[in-house]
């Protein structure tokens, strides 16, 4: 067994730059085409009918209808599946979609999250409000609270919750010690690496199960489309307990399908797919799907370059006169800077929060007045961007949950782009001179 | 479906539909380390098209008990136990790369009971690298990142999976990590390494019998694949292109369809 002219036993497979160019397409199954071809089609045709069944049954692969799956979006989900480390992944219309897919697929009425108290506001709201309207309850925890994860676990918990690093705080989830709680409990882990790639960390090795993205973000790079995804690491034994029912018992829905015992590592994709995507149909359009791909080609390469400007980012600001304080894992005061050595060993992210000296009127009058970097309501644009959260993004949150989530009125939230970093920091000195200026309106 | 063996609770997948008597039986043999979810992309199919299916987890391997067999040969005798104890008279066998040598020795031994044989991916010996067999032996999961890489051919290493969104070579991996690697695979490397009775076997073998070879498979080439269909009388060789050894998933509607081919012909369903 083996290649004779395989000299030294070092497998060949590709590597992460590699695999952001290629994996998931071949070209000769697809007329050559180099790039790949964007399958903007609804349907596809069955050889028969007794293809067609065999189709809708599972019984074998391919395509149906593009809710379902569509060449173009899968290319892109082995794609983020490869660059993950993951068996499988679900490519949706957004990350959101990507989240709310994720947790119907885990849960029913009547169970029970634990959640990281530090997320993006969205999702907040989504755990906070929505999931209870269909039976689902949150118990919300603070990222830095290991042991608060722990105690927070009740007999229906299916599963914890949380971003690596906490958005907008810039707090980091102890993952490999969080992942030993929930496999203790005989759950899975599922984390947000929006803010990371699988550039910077591979959440798969440190112990998570189920990991989403929104690829709108620094996946794609450009801005220009939304995008989410779920990937699996395969790893989870759903089979371990009775807690995840819809996973090991037989399926009506697929003529009493086990999609645990049939799938084994690629179940709870398959059944986000053949459940979730059949029933709630938050599908990704193949249009979108290229233009992510786009954007995943040059990854690496962008990560590198957004990571070091965060870092000149947060010299600049730890010594401006205008800045009164600065949280980024890469300042060595920071609570998690040891942790984020550890999982984020290819750098820190280029999410910077910091506070304005001059309170929320401060805050206002930079971001009116910054000229290149934009104020909008994304993260991850190859663009340098700006938001005032407790006015923006996390709005909707009253005084006492914004506390908890770790906000504050002086906090602005700085997504670093790939921009020239002199252009970046004197762009920043035109909203401090206007920050410092005497605020006569909202003053009166 | 789990049921005993030999004492020991034994999982075989049923391709999603239970057992029923009154229908022939096709038994799927996975390969070294690995388990029943290799063979998805065939079972249910035969399954809802008037067959029972059992696709097997050997012995300590996937969800079953009891500890790893040996030698095929003990594999072979196993297989034939299965179908014992399910109280079936007779089976077909489908076999996967070392699933191959356990079907060829089974149906050497039982030549009344073993009705067709198909293998994919099969030699009439598999010597084991002497490195790969020492990772194995050590529970180095490099044993299986290289099995892996050897295992996959175009599809593997680009993707492409049947199944939209799949990746095979951490699927794989996973399934050959699902259980401890020195117990599993290294296990089953050195029965494979040990296993000298290949073509005696496969020249007793009279019954219809399938070759699914791939072009691109270096654990198993072509012409070893070649060389041990030479040995059985009748013997129909099929080669899939541009596929390495995982063809059973790689080109899993290729395999598909001449697998069903065969078996609709050779060993038809009531």
């Amino acid at each position: 067994m083996g290649d004779k002219k395989n000299k030294g036993l070092d497998p060949k497979t590709y590597k992460f730059d590699t695999l952001s160019l290629h994996a998931g397409y071949q070209p000769q199954k697809n007329a050559g085409s180099r790039q790949v071809p964007i399958y903007q089609t609804t349907s596809y045709l069955f050889d028969d009918v007794d293809h067609a069944a065999a189709l809708f049954n599972l019984e074998r692969g391919g395509h149906i209808y593009s809710r379902i799956s569509n060449p173009t979006v899968a290319v892109l989900e082995e794609r983020v599946a490869s660059l993950e480390g993951g068996t499988a992944a679900l490519a949706t219309s957004s990350g959101m979609s990507a989240i709310f897919l994720t947790i119907m697929t885990l849960c029913e009425a009547g169970d029970h999250l634990v959640v990281s108290s530090q997320l993006y506001g969205g999702t907040v709201n989504l755990f906070r409000l929505t999931l209870p309207k269909f039976g689902i309850k949150c118990t919300f925890v603070k990222p830095r609270d290991t042991e608060g994860f722990k105690k927070a676990i009740q007999k229906n918990t299916k599963g914890i919750f949380g971003e690596i690093v906490g958005n907008p705080g810039n707090e980091l989830m102890n993952m490999p010690e969080i992942a030993k709680i929930a496999h203790d409990a005989g759950i899975p882990l599922i984390i947000d690496a929006t803010y990371q790639t699988p550039y910077l960390c591979r959440p798969f090795e440190h112990g998570t199960d189920l990991v989403v993205h929104s690829l709108t973000k620094w996946m794609a790079g450009h801005g220009s489309s939304m995008a989410g995804i779920l990937v699996e690491g395969g790893n989870f034994d759903w089979m371990q307990n009775d807690k995840f029912s819809s996973m090991t018992s037989p399926y009506e829905g697929y003529h009493g399908l086990s999609f645990a015992e049939e799938f084994g590592p690629t179940a709870f994709t398959m059944k986000a797919r053949a459940e979730g995507m059949r029933d709630f149909g938050p599908c990704l359009s193949p249009q979108n799907a290229w233009n992510v791909l786009q954007g995943i080609e040059t990854l690496s390469v962008r990560m590198k370059k957004h990571c070091s400007n965060a870092e000149e980012m947060v010299k600049y600001l730890l010594e401006h006169e205008s800045v009164a304080w600065v949280s980024h894992p890469s300042v060595p005061d920071h609570p998690d800077h040891e942790l984020a050595k550890k999982l984020l060993p290819n750098g820190r992210g280029s999410m910077i929060a910091f506070g304005i000296k001059g309170g929320k009127d401060a805050g206002v009058a930079f971001i009116n007045n910054v000229k290149l970097a934009s104020h909008l309501a994304n993260v991850g644009d190859t663009r340098t961007l700006v938001i005032h959260p407790a006015s923006g993004t996390h709005s909707q949150m009253d005084e006492a949950t914004l506390k908890f989530a770790g906000l504050s009125h002086d906090m602005i939230r700085l997504s670093v782009g790939i921009e020239d970093i002199d252009d970046i920091k004197n762009d920043f000195e035109i909203g401090f001179r206007a920050a410092s200026k005497p605020r006569l309106v909202s003053n009166q | 479906m789990k049921f005993e063996v030999n004492g020991e609770e034994i999982f075989a997948s049923t391709g999603g539909r239970p057992l029923d008597k009154k229908k022939p039986l096709i038994i799927f043999v996975h390969g070294s380390g690995l388990t029943h979810m290799t063979w998805v992309l065939q079972t249910r199919y035969f399954a809802f098209h008037g067959y029972n299916v059992l696709a097997l987890d050997m012995p300590g391997h996937g969800l079953s008990g009891g500890k790893s067999l040996k030698s095929i040969e003990d594999m072979s005798e196993w297989v034939n136990n299965v179908i014992d104890a399910l109280g079936y008279k007779e089976a077909s066998l489908v076999g996967h790369s070392q699933g191959c040598l356990v079907t060829i020795e089974c149906a050497s031994r039982y030549p009344n009971k073993i009705k067709t044989l198909s293998l994919m991916g099969g030699a009439g010996a598999i010597p084991m690298n002497p490195e790969l067999l020492a990772l194995a032996e050590n529970n180095d999961p490099k044993a299986v990142d290289l099995m892996m890489d050897w295992a996959h051919g175009p599809a593997g290493h680009f993707g492409g999976h049947p199944v939209p969104g799949l990746y095979h070579i951490n699927t794989g991996a996973m399934l050959a990590k699902s259980r401890t690697i020195k117990n599993t695979l290294a296990v089953d490397f050195r029965a494979c390494d040990n296993y000298k009775n290949g073509f005696e076997a496969a020249k007793k073998i009279k019954i219809p019998t399938l070759s699914i070879l791939a072009t691109d498979d270096k654990m198993c080439p072509v012409k070893e694949g070649e060389k041990l269909a030479s040995q059985i009388e009748g013997s129909k060789v099929e080669v899939i292109d541009n596929c390495g050894h995982m063809m059973l998933l790689e080109e899993a509607d290729k395999v598909l369809n001449v697998l069903k081919k065969f078996i609709l012909k050779n060993y038809p369903s009531k």
